[in-house]
């Protein structure tokens, strides 16, 4: 069999994506967070949380360094892969992420520098504005990221002249029609995220008996946002598939696993779709419900996959059951916050171990939510690049070969898989150095503006370099190479 | 519409910016090609020192000048990528393994050694690669369409190879004249002895690729030999600059050699922009085949005319800021 181009594009893409918004999602929810907590500070001048702030800026500049990092790979992804995509879009796709690169640039130069290292460079009021700006930048970086995403998926104020993509309107094109419901959406996920992360990590220092009094304050902050925020995205989720089913039909009854165009569609539990035979080959379902929530009416028509001709459909399967991870994690989410109150609601919400400990693992939950679902969202826009615009056969790079494809794919994941093994290890440490106060650092010389060098953590377990005396004569390394 | 003319103003910006990159990168990543010839530790600490505050910001204007293409020549980016793509893949993952291993390293003790290979040889992949890029510049990419239709490996010719060596050399250069100025010692000492066989070798890749480059095709030849006579000042001026810092190197002055080196890299680069004029991507295409529509042009110039200005002042003060010489034994960190 002949090596794929496209295909191995695609996964070599989803691979790329799916590792670099994985940091992004956490940092702007982090951010916000990080925000809330100065805000607190300023307002309170109770040191518990600015120690929470202080900490939890160590671990929003390592992920930020690694989202940093990987997102360089995503802005060739474009023109190494999908040149031809590259070419036909360039007049809309460009600018969009040209301003994302920009505003990053923008912000990393000024506001991180100062939220990272001028704690007590700055007046209060400054440091404050600057944690403020930061998260106020995470959410511009995502606004034209997303924006980009949306009109890919549902393409206006746009026309193709002579191969090329033309801007008729730029507030057509930027606000088009699933670009709401998807920034929205993805805004709840990354807050969804930053709580249940700082939730996970804080259950985690209370179960250890550290820094008790930081760790419940930001435990119980979390829990109430979850409990609000958890319902309010499953609210969003359906308007936004709501809008789907309007646009994109087909992705909708991949999701449902819904082959024919019929009324009184069941909601599948479980099925295992086949796209050869068009149908599913086993189904468990609760009849009626999938029209129910689609059409809000108990006998609604829902256009089925068979709509489009076999090779105008997405993968099925991954569409079908990503969708099911999201959702399960959603509901998953919902229960945590519910718990969550009813715990405190009896008083024993710092001391119930079962409980503190599934926090600990429900901090992966909004992670595995968020990748299922821009895997139902990609995946199921396929076989469209450009919906109703520009295939993916059609936009991808013309002189790619599959052994290219492939050999960079390879090369990617073991990049990755070293480099990322090594921040996510490092990003451990510091989440074991914990809350506590650190070791002061020498103020004078640290004003080196990179996220990673905000986290005053050894790579190994021992002091920190060059603050014991032997750092520089004990290197293993000695006489170079 | 046309009293401006737009795609001559995004050339000058993003020729602006590859030149800022080149010199602002080319002297962290020199540092890293001469890492594992540092004479000890101690003075791989002070390399390091001299560029931590600033090496990232360095290279942001790789990624504004990535994106600034798509959106103002996307036909460049939609060319170049595909024709370069195994060595944009091996310049990417260079770039990566250096850059965190610049973070890791300080953090590190008993794994130190490993992240010196990855900022070594990630900082060596990527000049290489750097490199291919310009000598696949020179040679032109084939084309049909404005789409690349030649094959995987056609950046990787012996005249690329030689233009990937040579600006290995040059970041070097660049590198050991940056230590001179920020180190003293016997580390500044090392960095004076390595710099004038650095210009040697800088020298002989400049001579064999100014010999080369006129017969890659016809109109370059034309131009260097018969049309305008007066871009024959680069050369003279580059040349010019590659005396300045072998006199200063034999004079022991601090800041002339490294300002000099940035001399003979900016009048080689108008140089090697003069010989292609204007064409971005060789041969067929110019500046204003290759650019975007004026209305997607106009968009992104409000940002970036606001952007520019903001990201030079801020890189100027943090220049300024850590100005001086770096003393062995402490840290940035």
């Amino acid at each position: 069999m002949d090596l794929d181009p496209i295909l191995l594009s695609r996964i070599q893409f989803a691979f790329v994506v799916s590792f670099h918004a994985i940091f992004p999602v956490f940092t702007i929810g982090l951010a916000s967070y990080i925000a809330v907590l100065e805000g607190l500070f300023f307002r309170t001048q109770n040191p518990a949380w600015e120690k929470l702030s202080a900490f939890w800026t160590k671990v929003f500049a390592v992920v930020f360094g690694m989202g940093v990092v990987s997102g360089i790979v995503m802005s060739f992804q474009f023109g190494t892969n999908w040149s031809n995509f590259a070419q036909a879009s360039s007049n809309f796709i460009g600018p969009l992420l040209s301003y994302e690169v920009v505003t990053a640039f923008f912000l990393e130069a000024g506001f991180l520098g100062v939220l990272l290292f001028g704690r007590h460079k700055v007046p209060a009021g400054v440091h404050l504005f600057a944690a403020l700006m930061v998260a106020l930048g995470t959410f511009i970086s995502a606004f034209w990221i997303l924006v980009a995403n949306s009109w890919m998926q549902t393409p206006a104020g746009t026309e193709m002249r002579d191969g090329v993509i033309h801007v008729l309107s730029w507030s057509e094109a930027i606000f088009n029609p699933s670009f709401p419901f998807r920034f929205l959406h993805m805004v709840m996920a990354s807050f969804l995220t930053g709580s249940f992360v700082v939730a996970g990590v804080s259950a985690w220092y209370l179960l250890l008996g550290r820094e008790k009094e930081a760790n419940r304050k930001a435990l119980s902050m979390c829990l109430w946002l979850i409990l609000f925020l958890a319902p309010a995205q499953a609210f969003i989720g359906d308007e936004h598939g709501l809008n789907t089913l309007e646009h994109q039909p087909t992705k909708v009854a991949a999701m449902e696993g819904n082959w024919e165009t019929q009324s009184g569609v069941p909601l599948l539990l479980f099925a295992w779709p086949d796209q050869e035979t068009q149908s599913n080959l086993m189904e468990i379902g609760i009849p009626h419900m999938a029209s129910l929530i689609l059409t809000h009416d108990w006998n609604g028509v829902v256009p089925g996959l068979k709509e489009a001709s076999p090779d105008e459909q997405p993968p099925v399967s991954i569409v079908f059951w990503s969708f099911r991870i999201m959702v399960a994690m959603g509901l998953l989410m919902i229960l945590a916050g519910v718990i969550g109150v009813i715990l405190r609601a009896t008083g024993k919400l710092y001391s119930t171990v079962w409980y503190l400990q599934s926090l600990r693992l429900m901090s992966i939950a909004p992670f595995l939510a968020v990748l299922s679902g821009w895997f139902v969202t990609e995946v199921g826009r396929a076989p469209w690049l450009i919906y109703g615009i520009m295939t993916q056969a059609e936009a991808v790079t013309p002189s790619l070969t599959g052994g290219m494809a492939l050999f960079t794919l390879i090369g990617y994941i073991v990049v990755y898989a070293m480099v990322f093994t090594a921040g996510v290890y490092y990003l451990f440490r510091v989440l074991q150095m914990g809350v506590e106060d650190e070791e002061p650092v020498d103020e004078e010389h640290d004003r080196a503006m990179r996220p990673l060098s905000a986290a005053h953590v050894t790579f190994e377990a021992g002091p920190y370099p060059g603050r014991d005396q032997d750092t520089h004569a004990a290197p293993l390394n000695k006489g170079g190479h | 519409m046309q009293l401006i003319d737009l795609p001559l103003i995004w050339a000058v910006i993003i020729g602006f910016g590859v030149i800022m990159y080149v010199l602002m990168d080319g002297f962290d990543l020199g540092l890293g090609i001469l890492f594992p010839f540092a004479p000890d530790e101690q003075a791989r600490d002070v390399m390091m020192n001299s560029v931590a505050p600033i090496w990232d910001g360095n290279e942001t204007w790789l990624v504004l000048g990535g994106a600034g293409l798509l959106a103002a020549f996307p036909l460049v980016y939609s060319i170049f990528l595909p024709a370069l793509y195994i060595g944009v893949f091996l310049l990417l993952a260079g770039l990566i393994f250096r850059g965190v291993a610049f973070e890791f390293r300080f953090k590190a003790r008993t794994s130190r050694y490993l992240w010196n290979w990855a900022f070594a040889v990630g900082s060596m992949i990527a000049s290489f690669a750097q490199g291919c890029v310009v000598g696949a510049y020179i040679q032109g990419f084939e084309t049909q369409n404005g789409v690349y239709v030649g094959g995987a490996l056609d950046w990787l010719t012996p005249f690329t190879v030689l233009t990937g060596l040579g600006l290995m050399a040059g970041y070097a250069l660049l590198g050991s004249t940056w230590l001179i100025l920020k180190s003293e010692g016997y580390i500044q000492e090392w960095a004076y002895k390595i710099t004038r066989p650095l210009l040697l070798a800088v020298l002989v890749v400049f001579a064999i690729v100014s010999a080369w480059t006129p017969f890659v095709d016809e109109l370059v030849r034309e131009r260097w030999f018969s049309t305008i006579e007066v871009i024959w000042i680069f050369p003279v001026l580059a040349l010019f600059c590659a005396y300045q810092i072998f006199r200063h190197v034999g004079k022991r002055t601090e800041g002339m050699p490294f300002v000099a080196t940035m001399g003979l890299f900016i009048f080689s680069y108008l140089g090697l922009i003069a010989s292609r004029w204007p064409y971005v991507v060789p041969p067929n295409y110019t500046l204003w085949d290759a650019a975007s529509a004026p209305e997607s042009q106009l968009f992104l110039l409000l940002g970036v005319l606001f952007v520019i200005p903001i990201v030079l002042v801020y890189t100027a003060w943090s220049y300024w800021v850590f100005r001086g010489k770096v003393k062995a034994g402490v840290g940035y960190h």
